[in-house]
């Protein structure tokens, strides 16, 4: 299953983020989870929220600078060596992760890891044969999150 | 103390009567370049009607524009035999603007640079260290050759490397240099770093500063953290280069050599000549030059004729600090930029938005440029790394072209002033 990520381009000072929650709050978008990335100046915000298409649509016409990609949100046991086993995965294949950051499911012991690929449908298609898990957009704005954890 | 008497203090009459003649015999030298032949011609100009330095004025202007449409050699009044040395404007790529001379073109820059340097007062027993680029810029070689003629000790050390500076000056007690004012400031906390006082530790009593406009106020503290006198100096490499206009021990502005040059202050925007003592753009005809004549170049540098004698004696007219241009260009570490440089080198890289902001700094004496770059909507992928590796890109294209290494920050779309209209491209927060 594919599922998709929005990522905003924001210059590092302060104010950025608080204006994309503010324009997604008034449009009762939901964010599932939220990562930063940033250099000197700039940075990359990402968000999984529950209506993406939506959330695009409003952040660019708020003249925000948008990327909608697609991930994969992969459930992982929530216990030692759960991230280990689906990045060595990976590894194997050859795959390379641009960007990965999980959440944990409240009453789970779960966790859900967005991992965003450069082999999107090998990944998908080599998660499912080793008996991964992987939600769509439908079933990942259905979670609710509990906390973030950052890879 | 005067290199020439005669002329350095030649009545003002017969300086002219000397102009009127040198001119005619420019422009004789001129018809033969491609350029002036053609220009002439159009015009329908009777060089025989040029009859004094007044009637300068029916003469066509020359622009950098016209140095560039006939490159490399539609200006040229001689054959290329006779040619010795060429240099180039710095900074610029592409069709950099090219001069020539011939070996009396070498002779007399060099006379007037040694003309120069001794009026300042450097003589035979100084040793003299040009700590500018040697090369296809005129500060390195220019100086070298005038100080030579003068028959000072000359160390050609070259622009960098600051310590091996300071070493040579205590080697070789050098008295004299030739210096960017910003690398001044900068040598001086290198100074500190190494722990010699520029003052107490070398022997140096005199300065050329060169190749940037600066104030008062900086020559002042340059003068003070050294402890010498620093003299200004005016040049283009168009006009030679340095040894155009130099600061006599009044430092009260610059002579300007009305033997090798017809001054004129115009105003830019009707080009009609403006009555010394106004501002306007400095604008220089070349009279000995024999390989590349020159006539009205535009300098666009801002300017005015300071009116009156200078208690020095010279009677050549003084022309007051560069107060700015009249195009946008800018001067950073001694290298000419314009922002259509810049501009051209961010267009070709994909990813770029429209709009950019050049921003100049100076820190701990040292002068920066951070360019603010929108990146492209469209370009935008979500990836951090990619914004990142745009940001080396345009770091490393601009770095090959304006030769210095700019700090780039890439900003949102839409985000900076739009570039039609009169959008300030350059903040310039230099202070002294
Ligand atoms: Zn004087």
């Amino acid at each position: 299953m594919i599922s998709y990520q929005l990522s905003i381009f924001a210059e590092n000072k302060p104010g950025r983020l608080a204006a994309v929650t503010r324009v997604l709050a008034k449009e009762k978008i939901n964010i599932r989870a939220t990562t930063i990335s940033t250099s000197d100046t700039f940075g990359v915000i990402h968000l999984i929220v529950d209506d993406p298409a939506r959330a695009e649509d409003a952040l660019t016409k708020a003249g925000m600078t948008v990327s909608l990609s697609r991930v994969l949100a992969v459930v992982i046991p929530d216990q030692p060596g759960g991230l280990d086993r689906l990045t060595q995965l990976l590894l194997t294949e050859n795959v390379n992760i641009n960007n990965a950051y999980g959440f944990v499911l409240e009453g789970h012991r779960k966790a859900v890891f967005v991992v965003s690929v450069d082999q999107i449908e090998k990944a998908e298609a080599l998660l499912e044969k080793n008996g991964f898990q992987t939600l769509d957009a439908e079933a990942l704005s259905a979670i609710e999150p509990f906390h973030y954890m950052k890879y | 103390m005067y290199w020439e008497k005669e002329i350095e203090t030649m009545d003002r009459e017969q300086l002219e009567r000397l102009q009127a003649v040198r001119l005619r015999e420019t422009l004789e030298r001129a018809k033969k370049s491609v350029h002036y032949g053609k220009r002439f011609a159009e015009m329908g100009l009777d060089i025989g009607g040029i009859r004094t330095d007044a009637d300068v004025e029916k003469l066509p202007l020359t622009t950098k524009d016209d140095l560039r449409e006939n490159w490399p050699y539609g200006f040229l009044a001689c054959s290329r035999d006779e040619l010795i040395r060429m240099h180039s404007s710095s900074g610029t790529t592409g069709r950099a603007t090219v001069i020539f001379h011939t070996t009396r073109d070498i002779g007399a820059w060099t006379n007037l640079l040694a003309r120069c340097m001794y009026m300042a007062g450097m003589r035979r027993s100084d040793v003299f260290q040009n700590m500018m680029t040697y090369g296809l810029f005129t500060g390195g070689l220019g100086f070298h050759y005038g100080a030579e003629k003068i028959g000072a000790l000359v160390i050609p050390a070259g622009a960098g490397n600051s310590k091996r500076q300071i070493q040579l000056m205590r080697d070789f007690e050098t008295t004299a240099i030739h210096i960017i004012p910003s690398y001044a400031l900068h040598l001086s906390t290198v100074f500190t770093e190494v722990g010699v006082d520029p003052r107490r530790d070398t022997k140096l009593r005199l300065a050329f500063l060169g190749a940037e406009p600066h104030s008062e106020k900086m020559r002042r503290k340059i003068e003070d953290l050294y402890g010498f006198r620093a003299f200004n100096s005016y040049g283009l490499s168009e006009m030679n280069g340095p040894g155009m206009a130099f600061e006599c021990p009044e430092q009260d502005g610059m002579h300007i050599w009305e033997d090798n040059y017809i001054v004129e202050i115009i105003d830019p925007m009707t080009l009609k000549p403006v009555p010394d003592g106004e501002e306007g753009e400095l604008v220089t005809t070349t009279l000995l030059r024999e390989g590349m004549p020159i006539l009205r170049y535009r300098t666009m540098d801002l300017t005015r004729i300071i009116p009156g004698p200078c208690p020095c004696g010279r009677t050549h007219r003084r022309i007051e600090r560069i107060k700015g241009r009249t195009d946008d260009m800018m001067i950073l570490k001694g290298v000419n930029i314009f922002p259509i440089q810049i501009e051209k080198k961010l267009m070709e890289i994909p990813g770029v938005g429209t709009n950019f902001v050049i921003i100049l700094d100076r820190a701990d004496y040292n002068d920066s440029m951070t360019v603010k770059v929108e990146v492209q909507k469209e370009f935008f992928g979500g990836d951090l790394r990619q914004l990142e590796a745009l940001r080396r890109r345009i770091v490393e294209e601009l770095k090959s072209d304006i030769l210095i290494t700019p700090r780039v920050d890439l900003v949102e779309p839409d985000s900076l002033p739009q570039s039609e209209g009169k959008a300030k491209r350059v903040i310039d927060n230099r202070k002294d």
